[in-house]
């Protein structure tokens, strides 16, 4: 239990208002964070309810652009980037030339030539060293650390589009999943998202460092009647597991390729070329041997990153991620299993503890919202 | 702040001892370290432990943490209220016995509530 913080940490521009909220602030990713507010549960379940208010300007951008752009973010990430409108983003994989992940992206298209990947922040100077490695020699493309020019913010929840439609002009029903525009934010210019990583509806929103508290204030002061919270690190975390996102470092690195990852469908392979790509499709052609699966308790556990699994006695694959989830409130995770052991139903077990405990195989997302 | 008629450890449990009984939860601190509890074990009754010794664990949404005997002693008594309803541990953490021992030594070197007051400040 310890969570010392020291000066040598990076604070995002609204540290001050996480500590004057008074939250409990973690080291993540080299990075002073709040973890929770009020508490994990009770955040969590009013994103499910009403929304919260991330702070996750951590997280890292890189700026692609260039003639040539199309074709550099083509070959750097997994997903069909020539699909993207401009005004579209999509999840996508920076992989490596076996499949495996150097990071899971968000690729926004801002014009014809130009690109923007938010990345985790632990991988931003990896990503910004392996993506300038690798576009060099394409043409005319050029990439950029650009993520000291952001600040980032996530309101989540059902309430979120009617909170956020007060502060703005933009007409938020008109930005479809996976869309956004430019816009004013409580008088702030900025890039209005509808992304997320919580399973609701919800908005990332883009503005200069220097507005961030002016934006997060106005927000939370707008959102006081609907009941908006502020939210940490830790309710991100048991949300995005509910909806069984992936997080990278987890569930997901270069030892893991997208495919054993269960993520095919941010694999563009109608693509001529990207990386990792005849692996990926030599993958697909042969089978994987193991594969990401959703699990269920099926006696009072919690399994945990790191816990092994076992099949027919046999030490056989690992969870990745696991909790007692606030608003399923069953003990939930994601491992790797022998694929052979991936289908609904299957029975296996995890050693918690040193203690074996029956988990069962179920369809993931483990939570999905009404629409 | 910490109440006075009780002993603490250096890990964050607290002993309310009567006589040769002691009853065993965590502190406050602890809990507030923790966050929301999620999951309490326990052992069963006639079990032995000794001082130091883990005899269950309690875990939080986002940590499992060990429970620790303050004292040696047998497990006579175990709040199975408690790990049907662990939430209780955050909110009333020093109304929320966890076990009670038959308290066979061990008893010395425990901190007072002014010397664990000290510890977590």
């Amino acid at each position: 239990m310890s969570e010392a913080t020291s000066g040598t940490l990076k604070k995002t521009p609204l540290n001050a208002r996480h500590r004057s909220l008074g939250a409990r602030m973690v080291e993540f990713g080299g990075w002073d964070m709040p973890v929770e507010y009020s508490g994990i549960v009770d955040e969590h379940l009013a994103v499910r309810s009403r929304a919260g208010l991330f702070d996750v300007s951590h997280m890292g951008e890189i700026e692609i652009a260039g003639r040539d752009a199309l074709k550099a973010v083509q070959l750097i990430t997994s997903n069909d980037a020539s699909k993207l409108a401009i005004g579209q983003a999509q999840y996508s994989g920076l992989t490596t030339p076996v499949g495996t992940f150097v990071d899971d992206v968000l690729t926004y298209r801002l014009a014809d030539d130009h690109f923007m990947l938010v990345v985790n922040a632990s991988n931003i100077v990896k990503d910004a060293a392996w993506i300038s490695q690798h576009i060099d020699g394409i043409g005319d493309a050029a990439a950029v650390n650009t993520s000291s020019r952001y600040a980032l913010m996530a309101l989540q929840g059902p309430a979120a589009r009617d909170v956020l439609q007060t502060l703005t002009a933009v007409p938020l029903g008109d930005i479809k999943y996976y869309w956004f525009t430019n816009g004013e934010i409580a008088s702030v210019r900025g890039t209005i998202s509808r992304t997320g990583y919580t399973g609701e509806d919800g908005f990332e929103i883009f503005v200069p460092p220097a507005s961030a508290e002016r934006v997060w204030d106005a927000v939370l002061q707008a959102g006081r009647t609907a009941g908006v919270v502020p939210a940490g690190l830790g309710a991100r975390d048991t949300l995005r597991l509910e909806a069984a996102m992936r997080l990278y470092g987890n569930d997901i690195d270069d030892t893991t390729t997208v495919l054993e990852a269960d993520l095919g469908w941010i694999v563009g392979w109608k693509k001529e070329h990207f990386l990792g790509a005849e692996a990926l499709r030599r993958q697909k052609q042969e089978g994987v041997q193991r594969k990401l699966a959703g699990f269920e308790m099926l006696e009072r556990a919690i399994a945990r990153h790191g816990y092994d699994a076992y099949v027919d006695g046999k030490k056989a694959g690992q969870v990745t991620s696991g909790t007692q989830t606030p608003f399923l409130k069953k003990a939930v995770g994601m491992a790797y299993l022998p694929a052979s052991h991936t289908a609904p139903g299957t029975e296996f077990e995890i050693d918690v503890r040193g203690r074996r405990a029956r988990a069962q195989v179920v369809p993931m997302p483990f939570y999905k919202r009404a629409r | 702040m910490y109440p006075p008629d009780r002993k603490y450890t250096k890990e964050h449990e607290w002993v309310k001892i009567h006589g040769t009984e002691a009853r065993v939860g965590i502190t406050d601190y602890a809990q507030k370290q923790l966050g929301d509890v999620v999951y309490l074990e326990l052992p069963e009754v006639g079990r032995r432990v000794n001082k130091g010794e883990s005899f269950g664990t309690v875990e939080s949404v986002k940590a499992v943490s060990d429970l620790y005997a303050p004292v040696s002693g047998e497990v006579t008594d175990v709040n199975r209220a408690l790990t049907e309803h662990p939430e209780a541990i955050n909110k009333d953490p020093h109304g929320s016995w966890m076990i009670v021992l038959k308290v066979s030594g061990g008893a010395d070197d425990l901190l007072d509530a002014t010397q664990y007051d000290e510890l977590t400040k």
